[in-house]
């Protein structure tokens, strides 16, 4: 197995639900110590790593983002037959959870299966799906047992191992945005072998899932030149529009519109065009659903570019990218950093 | 224990070689005769000190599934199900596709591009598919063909309190303890034993089964969820749809459960059917039970049965067949 699939493998099979980043920020920042000379975690546990540039006499910050934080769910309450109910963190379909596999993180991780509250044979009308109401954890524990070991409010995630499939395609639960964290490595990674100026600032937000809210704060504090976010993007499947979606290991998707600086977007084209690395548009006039619409407007105002890797199944325990569509956009941003410098910049940014 | 491998091999119903031929080679060393016979099932003979009455212990091995019926221009693969799957437990899950167990998975349409009103309304079969990761009709066509039968991905997990999970233990579990009462040395009843085919799509292997045999006693061993706690004790079915199991013979167990003080759950009318109906009326018809594993999420890829039934259910059949030898 490749380093890059281990280390996506270590990745989505962690938890960090939205406000509960703790566990993964500390893989993340243990991960990219090994290229960047600094690293920190603030207090809302966005995780910083910084790799310094060469003759950076200009003090020129590129931050990069991608959220470390996943959707998962809550205990609201726990019955006198020990079985569990939940609330949501961030967007589910309640029809991906009927008999996931979860995990609770009480005073231990305790295993659970999602069920259906009535037997499905009794609920005879199958055209109608079950909403989370009609959903509960069995953990195979009495009440008195469970209630020793979690408690309402104790966070649950998915309990998904990472699926190697054809192709490099890989499926799992939160590769949003862990991809994206696996593209900052593999860029880090890159950034070993170009000469670069500017000093990178890779930033593993937190809470995006629930208003882009780790961005927010880390970008104020580091107040980059320029931010890129990196996340998640629509992969082409039957039911969906193609004007809508990308298509999956063709490269990763070039937001264009007005959440994203113009003159910036045109040299991340022109650098994928002369390395020839393959990327994807993508069109979206408004602000972005992503970490880049919080960049954006931090502070005076940051100019913004947005990456995302083409991913299918979204907001599901079967999420599935294309590892060939990581590594390209590794490298058009490394190539992209390694562009910038105190000679370009002024005139890049210049509306 | 040996449920652990049962429960991970992948057979479907009418794809039942593997399953097959792992309890072949577990129980021909502790057998008589073994045979295979012409639709599939596995049947074995055991000898011991008593020889009549003919007693029949049988389990199905089979598993529900699904089989792939189609590959569309994206690589992505149609499917229908094998045996009676609910849809709803279908998105997104992991699956393995045939008989190389190539994985895949069976995705979702995302939350962020749907209208309110499709969240309400369940998905047939006809509008999923199985992603093996590939993006052409000719890339999946190397790897997958029509025909090729669907597992569900799932680890044995040991969880909670004395409880297992894993997939198809409806009815491994059954098969478990059919394959522990043919390795112990010492019986006092000759037997029968049937690994049975095709039940979850109705076809009943142990209807022929039963025919070749001819037995006087018809023991079938399943699950069911019956209505009943796990953990309080095998089931004893008086009757399903199509099948008045033997009231005699559930006389006998009951007395010797009760005599014994072995936990067990007595079952009116049980809605899970077995193969009952058809193996107590084939040929001249038999004295049929039903001992079964009370099993929760039955046809999920999550089903759970707890370790204390399991090892009830040994114990009861154990007595069962020494009461029958005349101890």
């Amino acid at each position: 197995m490749s380093e890059l699939k281990k280390f996506l493998e270590e990745l989505s099979n962690d938890s960090g639900v939205s406000g509960y980043e703790e566990e993964i920020s500390h893989l993340v920042k243990k991960r990219f110590e090994k290229y960047c000379e600094e690293s920190y975690s603030d207090s809302m546990y966005n995780t910083v790593c910084i790799k310094k540039g060469q003759d950076n006499t200009d003090g020129i910050k590129i931050m990069l983002a991608a959220h470390i934080d996943e959707i998962g769910l809550m205990i609201k309450d726990i019955d006198e037959d020990g079985f569990i109910y939940f609330t949501t963190i961030g967007g589910f379909d309640p029809r991906v959870l009927l008999y996931q596999e979860v995990i609770i993180h009480g005073k231990k991780d305790v295993f659970g299966l999602i069920v259906p509250e009535k037997d499905l044979n009794n609920n005879t009308d199958k055209q109608k799906a079950l909403g989370i109401n009609d959903l509960r954890i069995d953990t195979g524990y009495k009440e008195d047992k469970i209630k020793e070991l979690t408690r309402i409010g104790d966070v649950i995630t998915i309990k998904r191992e990472l699926i190697s499939l054809e192709n490099e395609s890989v499926s799992g639960k939160a590769l949003d945005d862990r991809a994206g964290v696996a593209v900052m490595y593999e860029c880090a990674k890159e950034l070993v072998q170009l000469k670069h100026e500017a000093d990178v600032y890779f930033v593993g937000t937190v809470q995006e899932e629930v208003g882009t809210r780790g961005a927010a704060t880390s970008s104020f504090s580091i107040n980059p030149d320029i931010g890129i976010a990196i996340d998640v993007s629509f992969g082409y499947t039957p039911e969906l529009s193609r004007n809508r979606t990308l298509d999956v290991s063709k490269g990763s998707g070039l937001t264009i519109g007005g959440n994203i600086h113009l003159k910036l977007r045109e040299q991340m084209v022109k650098v994928g065009t002369e390395y020839n690395i393959p990327f994807q548009y993508e069109v979206d006039p408004g602000p972005t659903g992503t970490d880049a619409r919080a960049i954006q407007i931090t502070r005076e105002g940051i100019p913004t570019l947005l990456l995302s890797i083409p991913l299918k199944y979204m907001h599901t325990s079967t999420e599935l990218i294309n590892l060939k569509d990581v590594k390209s956009s590794a490298k058009l941003l490394a190539r992209f950093i390694s562009s910038i410098t105190k000679d370009n910049l002024e005139e890049i940014l210049c509306h | 224990m040996s449920l652990k491998k049962l429960s991970r091999i992948n057979s479907v119903s009418g794809n039942e070689g593997k399953i097959r031929d792992y309890i072949i080679k577990e129980i021909k060393d502790y057998v008589d005769e073994i045979r295979v016979d012409r639709i599939g099932n596995i049947i074995a003979y055991k000898s011991g000190k008593q020889t009549q009455p003919k007693v029949m212990i049988s389990a199905h091995m089979d598993e529900v599934g699904l089989m792939v019926n189609s590959i569309d221009s994206q690589g992505l693969l149609g499917f229908t199900p094998v045996g009676e799957i609910d849809n709803r437990i279908l998105m997104s899950k992991p699956v393995c596709v045939g008989n190389k167990d190539l994985a895949g998975v069976i995705g979702a349409k995302p939350i962020h591009l749907q209208k309110s009103e499709e969240r309400k309304k369940a998905l047939d079969y006809t509008e999923l598919y199985i992603d093996i990761g590939t993006s052409s009709k000719e890339e999946s066509e190397k790897l997958v063909s029509i025909g090729d039968y669907v597992s569900f991905k799932s680890d044995f997990v040991k969880f909670g309190d004395n409880l297992l999970k894993g997939k198809a233990l409806d009815n491994r579990a059954g098969c478990s303890v059919l394959i522990d009462a043919i390795k112990k040395k010492q019986i006092d009843t000759s037997f029968y034993a049937v690994f049975s085919v095709m039940k979850e799509i109705g076809i009943f292997g142990g209807e022929p089964a039963t025919y070749s045999i001819d037995p006087d006693i018809n023991i079938i061993l399943d699950s069911s969820s019956g209505g009943k706690n796990l953990g309080d004790g095998p089931i004893l079915s008086l009757m399903e749809k199509g099948a008045f199991f033997n009231s005699d013979l559930n006389k006998t167990i009951m007395n010797i459960a009760k005599n014994k003080s072995i936990p067990h759950q007595i079952c009116g009318f049980d809605s899970d059917e077995s193969d009952g109906c058809k193996v107590q009326t084939s040929g001249k018809g038999s004295k049929s039970i039903k001992i079964s594993i009370p099993c929760n999420y039955r046809r999920s890829p999550v089903s759970v049965i707890s370790k204390d039934d399991l090892k009830n259910m040994s114990v009861i059949l154990d007595e069962l067949l020494k009461n029958i030898g005349g101890k």
